[in-house]
């Protein structure tokens, strides 16, 4: 990465540029090199607001990957903080990142900023600060002319960005006339026949996917475990007629920031956990987590016919004569107690281990279905309230 | 002689009858006078409010910006006028265009302007700073700029503006003042009368709301002398106008817009009424339906001018006798079916400014004036020229 030149333009541009070195320590060797060390430098420059305390600040990062798989990228952020510089609406700094080793790089720029070392890495400590990051934006682009903007939400471990984000960023692409797709979808016109309805579930499906994957599926994915809004923007050139410049692009980018640079507050106030089957429509969590609750709850009903069932295995093994509703009354009591009344050697030789093994059941059926509902309650009460 | 003596007999008396007739004029003069002295109030007092912070509640700060500037434009000195806005604007972080605010889009009209004095800024504009304002009971160390002086002959004009709903209005985000509050406010304005303080806090009061539901605000009002007038009744909202596309906000709120249109045409020797004000804004304009209430008013809105609130008119009356005035004026009962200026001739004010052609671009009206000597000299230039060449004979036919 042309680390010095990247420094000398960002200098020229007006904005006050650090670098910052890491390395880490791969735990698999690289396919290619078979190395197990990975170093970099990130590169990034901060745009001070002209008025405003430094207290806040916005994110624009592309990562410099090698090859032509993300060239343009970079040009538009250079292009974008040379505009940027010139306007004094800003209220917040906004960083210009460029990072290396895309998500390692991210990592350690992150980590360096908020002080915290959760994975080991080594990075030398950043120089300058710019304040509370309020939402990062990253870029990817391949080619100086495209067609359609893909939108990428999947975070690390599955976490989204807060919906308004999305929702801003289709508002605002629909505004200026620019394509904007989700998992390389477009738009449909007709959303109630059979096959837009099964483009819808196919987005929704892939997305699930996807966060299921646990792989963050853009650079912004290791922001959000910091709570930062974040989303990627991946430019698209596929064989379509009308293509849009960059110069739309960065009218677009301007007009996110400047919508990002009025907000008050961290955005909040819509749902962080959700599916989208399309870019204009969303299921949130009241809708598919009490699907996925049912199907725990199958676990219970599991549990309690199997504890009736115990109940009656033993009852089957004492003489007969005894009623009915003592029956229903002992199966009711504890398994245990019971196990203490009449049973002969012989017959405890033969019930002990399905009555073992129907006890397993019902503990692992009734601590699985606890489990799972805890693990719910603690990772949605979490990932809201810090 | 004897014709020296009656000449001298004949002035003798004249100075005689003079003098016996003088206590006669005098009388009438000064009946005159207390008349003048006896008409309504003797000062205006304006207190406009703004009570919403941020920057997407530009409006609000803009509305009450542009009353302030007609208050001051029709004659209130800022001494007399209490400002109190929740958040400042024209210094945001997120202006674009610095120290100012405008009220019309594409940047017309800037009511920020350079003599602007907020006397109650920011975090001080409070509902209990509010309270204590209008009913006077600020602590010793409080500046005279943010005390509202006002007395038994004071109309106080009171604009409040901001987000509001059934029976409430916002302030900062953080508190509400009732519609009871408020009432109990002004009646302890008017209160002070009689509780042994020496003078009730105001003659009139005019209130003004532009908030959603705003009509609520006025209805549990149970003093004397009280005018009120709001953008919406309950359960509308009231709306804004415009947004400037440069500076991404919207910048006024309908009722406000159009009440400042209407008293930009409003000069201090206008005659126009408050039956005029309760006109401004009509659905077809504002999408919600303004409303007022003058029952507990006592003289008659089409008789009230709109000067006696919003402007502060001097009443000059030119006389070149004497007043003799040692015995104390006794006022007469206010006959509420005589209108208020009955007496004196007001002088008549010179156009002073230009906004109202920036706002309706109507073309400026330019007197005749007869030619003058070049346009003269030049055509008898040519009169001559012509005579001279064709000789006189055709003078004929000009005369």
């Amino acid at each position: 990465m042309p680390v010095d030149w990247l420094v000398k333009t960002m200098q020229s541009r007006g904005l006050e540029v650090f670098t910052q070195s890491f390395s880490r320590t791969l735990p698999f060797p690289d396919e290619n090199k078979e190395r197990y060390m990975v170093h970099g430098t990130n590169v990034y420059g901060i745009l001070r607001a002209p008025r405003a305390p430094r207290t806040e600040a916005l994110v624009l990062s592309a990562p410099c990957s090698p090859g032509n798989s993300n060239n343009q990228a970079v040009g538009l952020l250079l292009g974008l903080a040379q505009y940027f510089r010139g306007q004094i609406f800003w209220a917040k700094d906004i960083i210009f990142l460029v990072n290396e080793h895309d998500l390692i790089g991210m990592q350690a720029w992150l980590e360096g900023y908020h002080h915290t070392n959760t994975t080991g890495m080594n990075w030398s400590p950043l120089q300058g600060r710019g304040g509370s990051i309020q939402a990062a934006l990253s870029l990817e682009l391949s080619s100086d002319v495209i067609t359609s903007l893909d939108l990428v939400l999947e975070g690390l471990n599955g976490q989204l960005p807060n919906l308004d984000l999305a929702n801003l960023f289709y508002a605002f692409c629909q505004k200026i006339g620019v394509l904007c797709t989700i998992q390389g979808k477009l738009q449909r016109n007709d959303w109630d026949s059979a096959a837009g309805y099964s483009q819808a579930l196919q987005t929704m499906l892939l997305m699930v996917l996807k966060q299921a994957s646990g792989r963050p599926w853009g650079d912004h994915g290791l922001f959000l475990r910091y709570h930062i809004e974040a989303a990627s923007i991946h430019g698209i050139n596929s064989f379509r007629q009308y293509k849009t410049d960059l110069t739309t692009i960065g009218k677009l980018l301007e007009g996110m920031f400047r919508k990002l640079n009025n907000l008050l507050e961290r955005l909040h106030q819509s749902y962080f956990f959700y599916l989208l089957p399309s870019l204009s429509r969303f299921v949130s969590i009241g809708y598919y987590m009490p699907a996925f609750s049912l199907l725990a709850a199958i676990l219970l009903l599991r549990a309690l016919d199997l504890w009736v069932q115990l109940g009656s295995v033993v009852q089957g093994m004492e003489d007969g004569g005894v009623e009915e509703e003592e029956q229903v009354r002992a199966a009711l009591v504890s398994p245990t107690i019971m196990v203490h009344k009449v049973i002969t050697p012989d017959r405890a030789m033969y019930i002990a281990p399905i009555f073992i093994h129907r006890c397993v059941c019902v503990c692992v059926c009734v601590c699985v279905c606890i489990y799972i509902y805890i693990y719910i309650y603690i990772y949605i009460y979490i990932y809201i309230y810090i | 002689m004897a014709f020296k003596r009656f000449i001298s007999l004949i002035i003798t008396l004249f100075f005689c009858i003079l003098l016996y007739l003088q206590p006669v004029l005098c009388s009438n003069i000064e009946a005159k006078a207390s008349q003048f002295f006896s008409s309504g109030h003797t000062n205006n007092w304006a207190v406009l409010v703004c009570t919403s912070r941020f920057w997407f509640n530009y409006r609000h700060v803009a509305n009450t910006l542009s009353v302030y500037r007609s208050v001051k434009r029709l004659g209130i000195p800022d001494s007399h006028i209490v400002l109190m806005l929740a958040d400042d604007m024209a210094c945001n972080h997120r202006n674009p265009k610095p120290a100012t605010v405008f009220s019309h889009k594409n940047m017309e009209l800037n009511v920020y302007g350079d003599d602007v004095e907020v006397d109650y800024r920011g975090y001080e504009v409070t509902v209990e700073n509010f309270l204590r304002v209008l009913t006077g009971r600020l602590p010793p160390s409080t500046p005279r700029s943010k005390r509202l002086l006002s007395d038994d002959r004071s109309n106080i004009l009171i604009y409040l503006t901001g987000h509001g709903g059934n029976g409430f209005l916002k302030f900062q985000d953080s508190e509400e003042i009732s519609n009871v509050e408020l009432a109990d406010a002004f009646e302890q304005m008017w209160q002070k009368r009689r509780r042994g303080a020496p003078f009730c806090r105001y003659n009139e009061l005019l209130f003004i709301i532009d908030t959603c539901q705003g009509a609520s605000m006025y209805e549990r009002f149970y003093s004397p002398n009280l005018m009120a007038l709001a953008s919406s009744q309950v359960g509308e909202d009231s709306l804004s106008h415009q947004p400037d596309l440069a500076i991404g906000v919207h910048l006024m709120d309908r009722y406000t817009f159009y009440l400042l249109e209407f008293l930009e045409d409003i000069h201090p020797a206008s005659q126009a009424t408050m039956k005029d004000l309760f006109k401004v804004c009509p659905k077809s304009q504002c999408a919600s339906t303004p409303g007022h209430r003058t029952d507990l008013f006592q003289r008659d809105p089409g008789t009230v001018l709109i000067t006696d609130f919003f402007g502060s008119v001097r009443k000059v009356e030119i006389t070149k006798e004497t007043i003799n005035l040692t015995t104390p004026i006794v006022h007469e009962d206010h006959d509420p079916s005589r209108p208020a200026e009955e007496a004196p001739e007001t002088q008549t004010y010179v156009d002073q400014l230009s906004v109202t052609e920036i706002i309706h671009q109507k073309p400026k009206r330019k007197d005749w004036h007869p030619p003058d000597g070049f346009i003269l000299g030049l055509w008898t230039l040519i009169l001559l020229v012509f005579f001279k060449t064709y000789g006189v004979k055709h003078l004929k036919h000009i005369f």
